[in-house]
């Protein structure tokens, strides 16, 4: 029983500081993206959290399934070789 | 906090599990301390518990927005009307930190105001008192909002990542007003005599009404054992409601008033505070709708809700026309 004359719900994001990455914040109902981006401001703001908001409409977000977390992301388990520590590099061989 | 929209896209799973056997696997991520989250399979009385508790908590951030609001207009000075009003800000952000979580369990924003507005839902008993002074606004935020923060922080750690992630800002945020509300009551109770006297009526009215904000004594709660076993409620009411009191004495003796309870005294063998029987019938009689402020408070909740719908949908009907004219002129 949606009420088509609710208003659509945007995810919020929010750099805190130059120089780092937006991270989600949160989510707010609003008529349109100006709106979002204002309530945004006033919602998750209010104590200098941040220097810069992006909004995005929460039904244009495709996510990946939790269900399926284990295969999508197994393959990835057994390739230990892609990381540095991996490499057993003797002692004497210096800034590598 | 996250997305209702994200389960637009995820397709119905194929083949539907044994229900006892995702119990099972949900109950062994619970007791690793793993997060629950939006789309993960979660109980039915689970996801129904946090409905109820979460959007309770949604409509008392709301609805406490009305006793302090009183305030606004006749707060003595311009830095303490700046201090009200961004509190009374604050809670009006924290009801819609929760609403959005609660609308992550699958319930929409429409439907609990709906609830909320037809009396169908509850919220604290405690915004159902009246606040006849200036003092009771630092009473509020000292008590009641100590209260509140007591109960709030073990649900930084809830099982479900939504709730637990709101309640991290919320609690960030919360501790200003106790401190704006112990500072009130500070100078009050360091004023005139006629100030201190105020401070002290407004101790004797929030006292009690604050100690009944932790709910039932364990002996009588009815949600307690599912809740703890899900690690929604970490501490039961007694356990909170007592850590309350032991922190609250020192306080109220260093501003040189007096806690209304006769029966309050130190327990040196417990060590803890022993005090007085709270008066559940109250409690009940409140939460029963007949306490001092119930129909008022939900009588403005109602008229600001009618008097607002032109404004939600006058700006939703400019915010069509605008995609429209917008998309002419694209073609």
């Amino acid at each position: 029983m949606e009420d088509k004359h609710q208003w659509p719900l945007y995810e919020v994001f929010i750099r805190s500081r130059g120089g780092l990455d937006h991270k989600h914040a949160g989510s707010l109902h609003a008529v349109d993206a100006r709106m979002a981006l204002e309530h945004a401001r006033d919602l998750y703001t209010r104590r200098q959290e941040g220097v810069s908001i992006w909004v995005v409409r929460s039904t244009d977000i495709t996510a990946s399934d939790p269900a399926d977390a284990d295969s999508w992301f197994e393959p990835a388990r057994d390739k230990v070789y892609r990381h540095p520590t991996f490499y057993d590099i003797p002692d004497e061989v210096k800034t590598l | 906090m996250y997305t209702q929209g994200l389960d637009v896209h995820s397709p119905e799973p194929p083949a539907p599990l044994d229900e006892g056997l995702l119990e099972k696997r949900f109950l062994k991520r619970v007791d690793a301390e793993e997060k629950i989250e939006p789309k993960d399979w979660m109980p039915e009385r689970y996801r129904n518990t946090l409905i109820r508790q979460i959007s309770q908590h949604a409509h008392s951030e709301i609805v406490g927005m009305l006793p302090e609001g009183n305030w606004i207009t006749r707060a003595p000075t311009l830095l303490r009307k700046s201090i009200l009003i961004a509190k009374v800000q604050d809670e009006g952000g924290h009801g819609a930190y929760l609403y959005s979580a609660a609308e992550t369990l699958g319930v929409s924003r429409d439907q609990l105001v709906e609830q909320l507005l037809s009396g169908k839902a509850k919220y604290s008993s405690i915004f159902n008192y009246p606040t006849p002074t200036w003092a009771d606004i630092g009473a509020i935020g000292w008590l009641v909002d100590g209260a509140a923060i007591m109960n709030q922080i073990p649900l930084c750690r809830c099982s479900y990542g939504p709730y637990a992630r709101a309640m991290v800002r919320i609690c960030r945020e919360e501790s200003f007003h106790q401190r704006q509300g112990y500072d009130l009551m500070l100078q009050l109770s360091r004023g005139t005599p006629e100030q201190k006297r105020m401070a002290q009526e407004a101790l004797d009215r929030w006292w009690w009404p604050a100690l009944m904000m932790f709910g039932p004594a364990d002996t009588e709660s009815t949600h307690s054992s599912d809740s703890q076993r899900w690690k929604i409620k970490r501490f039961s009411n007694d356990e909170l409601r007592q850590k309350f009191v032991d922190f609250t004495v020192p306080q109220a003796k260093f501003l040189g008033l007096t806690l209304p309870d006769p029966l309050l005294r130190w327990n040196e063998a417990a060590g803890r505070h022993d005090f007085g029987p709270i008066d559940w019938s109250e409690f009940n009689r409140v939460l029963k709708g007949n306490g001092p402020c119930n129909a008022e408070r939900l009588a403005a909740r109602r008229s600001a809700h009618e008097e607002g719908a032109w404004v939600r949908e006058a700006a939703m009907a400019y915010a069509d026309k605008q995609r429209v004219r917008n998309a002419k002129i694209a073609a």
